[in-house]
This record gives C-alpha cells, sequence and structure tokens, in this order.
C-alpha cells in the first residue's frame, strides 16, 4: 500500500520537435549567456549582419546609382528600350523584380545561417 | 454616376460586413491567437499589402506622375523597396521580439517607460499625418465622381473606420485586409487593360512628345473652386453663360463656379506653381519638370526617406505579430515584396495616359484625380462608368483598410502610453484618433497625397529606423540615447514637415531641404543616437545578451519562449 506507483516511461510523437533535441551542453551556454553562449550568438549575429549589408550593398550601388548616372551622363535618359525611355523601363517596371529577387536572396541565406547555428548548437 | 455610389456603398458594406462575420469567426474558434498563427504567409502578405496600398499608393502615385514626370517613380519604388530593408534589417528579431508595436519595442529592448513614452508620442504623430491625406482623398474621391462637397468623403471614411475600429469590427480581421488588396489589385488592374486598348485604338500617341500638355478634344473645365492659372499661350475660351473670352498670356484668377469650354488642340494653361513642361523633359528624371527644384537632392532624400521609413510606419509594424515566429515573417515580408511589386507596375501607366487626355487636372490642380477621370473621358458610356466604379471600389478600399489599420495603431498606442488617465478605454481613444486628423483634414487645404504620405515616411525614417536598427544590431544602444535620438530625428523632420505644410518656406535650397527632409534628419538621428548611447555607456540595460538572444536565436531552439 505504501508502494510508490510504477514509474512509467512517457513517450510523446516523434515530431521535429523531438527529434531536434539540441546538445544539452551549448544550449546551457547560450541559455546561460557564458562567454561560449556569448560568442555564438555574436556569430550568427554578424553572419546574418553581413548577409543584409551585402544585399543592401547591391541595391545601393545599381538602385542609388541610377540617379546619380542620369546626372553624370544624361544621355542615358534619353535611350529608348523596348519603346520604353530607359529611366522609365528601369524604374518602372524591372526594380520590382530585382526587389523580388533580393529578397529571395537574403530570405535564401538568412535561413541557412540559422540552420547552421542550430546544427552547431546541436552537434555538441 | 450612381455605379460609383453603389461601389462605395457596396465597399463600405462589404468592409464593415465580412469585419463583423470574421469577428464571429475568431470568437468561435477557441484562441485568436492560435487562429491566426496558422495564417499560411501569403495570406499574411495579401493582408499586410491591403493595409499598405493607401490612398498614396491608388491615387497619389499617378497623380505626382502626371505633374511632375519620371521623378515620381521613385514614390512606388521606395514603397516597395522600404519592405526590403525591413526584410533585410527588422523582420526576424521583430518578431522574436514579441513586440506589437515600436514602443512595446523600446520596452523590451531598453526597459524604459520614458523612451516608450516619447516612441508613443512618435506613433500617434506619425499616424495622425498619414490618417489625414487619406480622409482627403476620400473628399476628392467622392467629389469628382459625385458632385458631393469634399468633406462629405472625408467624414464618410472617418465615421465608418472609427465606428468599426471602435466596435471591435476591424482588429482581428486579417481577412478584410486581404480581401481589400486583391480588390485594389482588380480595381487598378482591369481597367488598365481596357485604357491601353483605347489608348492604342487611339493611334498610340505619345506621352513623352515634344510637347506641352494639349486637350486633344474640345474640353469643358468645371471650378468648383477658385484658381489662379498661368497661360502660356492665348487661347480663345468659351466661357459658360458669358459667351467667347481671350485667356492672354500671363497669369489669370478664375472664380469658383466657373465653365470653361476649351477648344481642341489647345495649349493647357497650368495651375499657378505647376510649370508646364513639354512631354520630352516630362519623361526624362532630373528635369525638374512641373517647376520641381533641386531634383537630385529631393530624388535621393526621398529614396531614403521610404526606403529607410516604412518599418517605422504604425499600421505595418502592428501586423508582423500574426506571424507565428522569425523564419515566416520573413517569408511573409518577400511575399509582400511579389504583391507590391505587381500592384505598382500600374499608378505610373494612369499619370502618363492623364498627360494625354485628362490635362485639364494640371489647370484645376487636382491632379490626385487622373486614375478616377481617365475611364470617363477615354472610354465613356456605360463602360467607362463601370470602370470609373471599379477604380472608386479601388480608392475606397484603399482609403478604409489604411485608416482602420493606422487607428487602430494609433488608438492602442493613445489608450496604453498617450492619454492614461485622461482616457481609460479603447472605444473613446478611437474617437480621438479619428476625430483630431478628421479635423485637419477639413479645415487644412489640401496637398497632394502622395508627397503628404512621403512626409509621414520622413518622420517615421528619421526616428524609429535609428531606434529599430540599433536596438536590433548594436548592444551599445543606451535609453538616454534613444530617446535624445527620437527627439532629434523626429522633432527636426517633424518640423520640417510643418514648415513645408504650412507653405512658409516657398523656394530655392530651404525649401527643398524642408520638403524632403530625410536626407539630413535620418543621419542626424543616427548620429545623435550613437553618439548620446556611447556618452551614457553605463546605462547599457544589464539584460541585453538575452535580449540578443531572444532576437536573434530561431525559435526552434526553445530559448525565446522566456520573452
Amino acid at each position: 500500500m505504501n508502494e510508490p506507483p510504477r514509474r512509467v516511461r512517457v513517450t510523446g510523437p516523434r515530431t521535429a520537435a523531438v527529434r531536434r533535441q539540441p546538445g544539452r551542453q551549448t544550449l546551457r551556454a547560450l541559455d546561460e549567456q557564458d562567454v561560449v553562449g556569448e560568442l555564438l550568438i555574436r556569430s550568427l549575429m554578424r553572419a546574418q549582419l553581413t548577409l543584409a549589408l551585402r544585399v543592401a550593398l547591391v541595391f545601393g550601388v545599381f538602385l542609388g546609382g541610377f540617379p546619380l548616372l542620369c546626372a553624370l551622363i544624361p544621355a542615358t535618359t534619353r535611350v529608348d528600350v523596348a519603346g520604353l525611355p530607359l529611366p522609365w523601363l528601369v524604374l518602372g517596371v524591372l526594380v520590382y523584380p530585382s526587389l523580388l529577387a533580393g529578397g529571395w536572396f537574403y530570405v535564401r541565406g538568412a535561413e541557412r545561417n540559422e540552420r547552421d547555428f542550430v546544427d552547431l548548437v546541436d552537434r555538441r | 454616376m450612381p455605379y460609383a455610389v453603389v461601389a462605395v456603398i457596396l465597399v463600405t458594406l462589404g468592409t464593415v460586413g465580412i469585419g463583423i462575420y470574421g469577428l464571429r469567426l475568431a470568437r468561435t474558434t477557441s484562441d485568436f491567437l492560435v487562429a491566426s498563427r496558422s495564417v499560411s504567409p501569403v495570406w499574411n502578405a495579401s493582408a499586410i499589402s491591403g493595409e499598405y496600398l493607401s490612398a498614396a499608393s491608388f491615387l497619389g502615385v499617378a497623380g505626382l506622375v502626371l505633374a511632375y514626370g519620371a521623378d515620381m517613380l521613385w514614390y512606388p519604388v521606395g514603397f516597395v523597396a522600404g519592405y526590403l530593408v525591413l526584410l533585410l534589417m527588422v523582420a526576424a528579431p521583430l518578431r522574436r521580439s514579441g513586440a506589437y508595436t515600436v514602443p512595446d519595442f523600446a520596452e523590451i529592448r531598453l526597459g524604459s517607460p520614458g523612451v516608450r513614452r516619447l516612441a508613443s508620442v512618435l506613433v500617434v504623430a506619425i499616424g495622425w499625418l498619414y490618417l489625414v491625406p487619406q480622409l482627403q482623398g476620400a473628399g476628392l474621391t467622392l467629389r469628382t465622381v459625385t458632385g458631393a462637397p469634399a468633406w462629405a468623403g472625408a467624414v464618410l471614411v472617418a465615421v465608418v473606420v472609427t465606428v468599426n475600429v471602435a466596435g471591435g469590427g476591424m482588429r482581428s480581421a486579417t481577412f478584410v485586409q486581404a480581401f481589400q488588396y486583391w480588390l485594389k489589385l482588380t480595381a487598378i488592374t482591369v481597367p488598365a487593360i481596357f485604357l491601353v486598348l483605347a489608348w492604342q485604338a487611339d493611334g498610340r500617341p505619345d506621352p513623352a512628345a515634344a510637347t506641352p500638355p494639349v486637350f486633344r478634344a474640345a474640353t469643358t473645365v468645371h471650378l468648383d473652386a477658385g484658381v489662379r492659372v498661368d497661360v502660356a499661350e492665348p487661347v480663345q475660351v468659351q466661357v459658360r453663360g458669358r459667351g467667347p473670352l481671350l485667356l492672354t498670356t500671363g497669369r489669370h484668377d478664375l472664380a469658383a463656379g466657373t465653365t470653361l469650354v476649351f477648344p481642341a488642340g489647345s495649349a493647357v494653361p497650368h495651375l499657378h506653381g505647376l510649370t508646364a513642361t513639354n512631354g520630352t523633359t516630362w519623361a526624362r528624371p532630373l528635369s525638374g519638370a512641373g517647376g520641381l527644384e533641386h531634383p537630385l537632392y529631393a530624388t535621393y532624400a526621398l529614396a531614403l526617406a521610404t526606403f529607410l521609413g516604412t518599418m517605422g510606419l504604425p499600421h505595418v509594424l502592428i501586423r508582423f505579430y500574426t506571424n507565428p515566429d522569425g523564419r515566416s515573417a520573413r517569408r511573409t515580408t518577400l511575399a509582400v515584396l511579389a504583391l507590391l511589386g505587381a500592384f505598382y507596375l500600374l499608378p505610373a501607366l494612369y499619370g502618363a495616359l492623364g498627360r494625354l487626355y485628362t490635362p485639364q487636372l494640371l489647370l484645376t490642380g487636382r491632379t490626385d484625380a487622373v486614375v478616377l477621370a481617365l475611364p470617363g473621358t477615354l472610354i465613356g458610356g456605360v463602360g467607362g462608368h463601370l470602370l470609373e466604379a471599379l477604380l472608386v471600389a479601388g480608392a475606397f478600399a484603399a482609403f478604409l483598410s489604411t485608416s482602420s489599420g493606422l487607428l487602430v495603431s494609433t488608438a492602442g498606442v493613445l489608450v496604453q502610453d498617450v492619454l492614461r488617465g485622461s482616457v481609460r478605454d479603447f472605444r473613446r481613444a478611437a474617437v480621438v484618433a479619428g476625430a483630431v486628423p478628421l479635423g485637419v483634414a477639413l479645415l487644412a487645404t489640401g496637398r497632394p497625397v502622395g508627397q503628404v504620405v512621403g512626409l509621414a515616411f520622413a518622420v517615421a525614417a528619421s526616428s524609429f529606423c535609428p531606434l529599430l536598427v540599433l536596438g536590433i544590431w548594436w548592444r551599445g544602444l543606451t535609453p538616454p540615447g534613444a530617446a535624445a535620438g527620437l527627439m532629434a530625428g523626429g522633432g527636426l523632420s517633424a518640423a520640417a514637415v510643418l514648415l513645408t505644410l504650412t507653405g512658409t518656406v516657398r523656394h530655392g535650397w530651404p525649401a527643398a531641404l524642408l520638403a524632403q527632409p530625410a536626407a539630413w534628419t535620418v543621419p542626424v538621428a543616427f548620429a545623435v543616437m550613437v553618439g548620446v548611447s556611447l556618452a551614457t555607456r553605463r546605462r547599457i540595460p544589464l539584460d541585453v545578451g538575452r535580449t540578443m538572444l531572444a532576437l536573434h536565436a530561431p525559435e526552434e531552439l526553445g530559448l525565446t519562449t522566456r520573452r
């Protein structure tokens, strides 16, 4: 009667959340903000910021350089391409798919950085 | 005309109706948050785009292109590129912070009630600055299609949105906003197809031809307000009820209530202040078309304001909360880039066609009406009226969705932070949040919708952009630094906006610097925020490491649930 109830092993379904059991040690390092954890999160932030700034730089040069190009070489504003003046083609049409492509490139890279980070934490 | 009225009624009832129905649905679902988290990125992106495409996008861009030409293409480019910057710099970390508004973010990141309060005041200021042109756009639209007085449309939208928000009908309605996006896309695309076909049937006249705008056919212009115009070439007009009149070269004041008939082929007198420009110049960037001064500076300042301002708009941020995690916040933003890009292909087309077929708007100054005016002139008949009604429906969807998004976020901040004590419940805050911009919209003279919205972007870029970007990526940000930066950037840009809107400075470099302040107020805001933070290093929040972890670590590690 005083016997404690038998221990039962509790298991859950094998969902992704269960399978991804991060390595305890690294996770604790992150959680407790020790030197290793601090370095880890800093490296992730640096990777993400570098990627973001790289994409921003590409658009800064091409999109930001366009008015300057028009100002320095006015002839570019008089060129017609496919029946449209070049500035209208660039600013009215081409810029939109380019922004989408830039965004897609960034999202792919950012998700890869995060996957690498999770793998790094998992492995240890 | 009756079609347009029917369109206004249908869109209004539809918005209110779906709002109520959506709320019921959310109540029967056990937990609304759970429901919102099952929203897919595309659905969520439709809702964000639906709320974002305002009067400035639907009417304003085309009007600006009509008046000022190629440089105005930067408005829509900036409206979309702003989302790319948002994606790169803030989307995922901001979602992970769990912040619902910028003041929330300030509190989470800096733990400072003072910075929170300051951010709240700025949210309300930006919200109101953005609401005024929406309401004025509604007044203009209703007047253009029904002849109703200008206050009618503004009051209609303000009342519908305030009642709806105060009644709680809009708060949960991702569904309404998503529907509004697809309505707006349809409403701008379908008429565009018919307009282009009509233009082709007309022999494809070139809007960039080397002539200033002319009336292609005999055109009757009715003035319901007095205007001062500059006449470049003498023109013989018929004044209804008075007989013929020769408008000589120079300045003329035309009284309200006058109806003029211009013969075909005559040059269009321009509203004083809007320089008549030939098509070649108009089609070229940096040409100063329409009398724009210092176009290169204005272009860069506008680009900076829109690129960096989008992330700080109150109604943009609030929507990111419905994403389940940082990763889907990114994917949602990517879908937003696609949806907005599709929409913005078209407004410039309306502006270009407007130069050919509705140049009288350059005389009346109501260039924002170009989108609505084109079907009647270019197509006419029942078809023209039906297309006009579709455009009116899209325009009202724009006023209603953006206004309600702004009102929800403004009222939320008012009730939480600004009017604590004096206003306790959300309903009364919503009435205050709606009444103030309505008053301003009725009293202030209308400026181009797109321009005023551009100013709201400039204030957001000069205040919230540095706060968000530095808060997310720099551990060194301190509460005094953030407060000083918000005051410097927000204060300077707000002062520039006031001086511009009141028309205190009109010419030369001072006017250009004030009309597009972002180019100097953004650097000032960043510099002050960084400088003061470095000087107050001891005030760096103690939990900054934990906050950074919550902002940047993927959710699947299970660390971020602590916030």
